[in-house]
């Protein structure tokens, strides 16, 4: 989103702002300023330089999201043992972020399996933000990655908020959860680039909840993300995860082939911290 | 509850502007939020006290906009409101739908009470 141009003003905004709309009175001694800034500005100009350090060094960012104890953790590990043991073409350099409001647990889960890991704790924040992340990054030299991996704060509403600068989002519904979170929680499942049916080893004996109907409730949010049925414990749908993150990781490479990144990146967007308004 | 730290964010550009353009105080601050931007309006005006309590905007008036939910069809092309957990096509029934407006976390604009005289001249 720009600044300056008024590309802002949206088909589903323009009437408020137009000569007579809502926002287009000013009373006698008082200045209205048109803004049209997204409320998050601060967060999306940070998330855009996040963004920009992965593209320099080629790395694709994926941002993980789900309730809590949907399998976030688990699925990275099966991941890491999946790449490391089927050897599957050239390795995947993988990092994690982790994020949570307390406790190094996850982030040891992975060390476990000599990958880098940082952790993030949050505090008291139920999701996590593009500084959060940021800070982080600095903790990771991107030059020794070819994908990191963002597990966000297990929380199926605030995540959705905030961009960190990732590539896509993958947003992971378990079975236990039930086939109607899609429609329970509509703004997180729209965000996803993926839909990952977690934990699909209990369908057998969580036979109430339906994989099509899932796909159903998917639809009704308009939602044009695959969706994959995946178990992290019995390993099936591994293969068809894997494959996608590489397809995702060669696809990220070639946009960059096209789009080459500015090189003076951070020194050209932090010109540009003050805000630009505009006299109504 | 993430409205908190919103608001927080919201406060942010609210005081850059007033100082930007040397304001006495706010008196209004209007924001525009779509159903599907997963921010609860209530939250948020619980959340503007306390986030804004000390700061320039401390007694401005938090008005928030609802803006509708419109989505467009990829199908018969028309136009229309829809519910936030069902983006289908109103007309047709499809559900390749593409989101006109409904997810939108807006400041608009706000309005200042300028000092009488710029402050950096009251002090000659």
């Amino acid at each position: 989103m720009c600044d300056t141009c008024g590309c802002n003003v949206t088909h589903g905004n323009e009437g408020l702002i137009r000569p007579g709309g809502k926002l287009h009175k000013t009373e006698s001694g008082k200045e209205a300023v048109s803004v049209l800034h997204s409320l998050l500005h601060e967060n999306d100009h940070t998330a855009k330089h996040n963004r920009d350090h992965f593209d320099q060094h080629n790395v694709l960012a994926i941002n993980i999201m789900s309730s809590p104890g949907a399998g976030k953790t688990s699925l990275l590990e099966a991941t890491i043992q999946q790449l490391a043991e089927t050897g599957s073409g050239a390795t995947l350099r993988i990092a994690v972020i982790e994020g949570d409001l307390e406790t190094e647990n996850d982030a040891e889960r992975i060390r476990k399996h000599g990958v880098r890991a940082v952790q993030i704790a949050t505090g008291s924040a139920c999701h996590l933000d593009a500084h959060m992340v940021h800070q982080a990054l600095h903790n990771l030299d991107l030059a020794e990655f070819d994908i990191v991996f963002i597990e966000n704060v297990g929380n199926l509403v605030c995540p959705a908020s905030f961009d960190l600068g990732q590539h896509l989002d993958v947003t992971l519904l378990s079975v236990p959860e039930g086939d109607d979170k899609p429609a329970k929680y509509p703004v997180m499942f729209r965000k996803a680039d993926l839909v990952m049916i977690s934990k699909c080893d209990l369908l057998p004996v969580l036979d109430d909840f339906k994989v099509e109907k899932a796909r159903s409730y998917l639809r009704d949010i308009a939602s044009t993300a695959p969706v994959m049925e995946l178990s992290s414990k019995d390993k099936s749908g591994m293969q068809q995860w894997i494959d996608w993150v590489r397809q995702q990781i060669a696809a990220r490479i070639r946009f960059l082939e096209d789009h080459p990144v500015q090189t003076a990146h951070a020194h050209h967007h932090h010109h540009h911290q003050h805000q630009h308004v505009h006299n109504e | 509850m993430h409205e908190l730290a919103i608001c927080q964010s919201l406060i942010d550009q609210v005081e850059a502007i007033a100082l930007e353009r040397n304001a006495r105080c706010v008196t209004s601050i209007v924001i525009g939020i779509g159903p599907l931007s997963g921010v609860e309006a209530q939250l948020l005006k619980n959340a503007y006290p306390v986030a804004s309590a000390g700061t320039i905007a401390e007694d401005a008036e938090l008005v928030i906009e609802l803006l509708p939910i419109k989505v467009s069809c990829t199908q018969c092309g028309s136009e229309s409101e829809a519910l936030p957990n069902k983006l289908i096509c109103k007309q047709c029934g499809d559900w390749r739908t593409t989101l006109v407006s409904g997810d939108e976390l807006m400041l608009l604009s706000i309005e200042l009470e300028k000092g009488k005289e710029p402050a950096a001249e009251a002090m000659h």
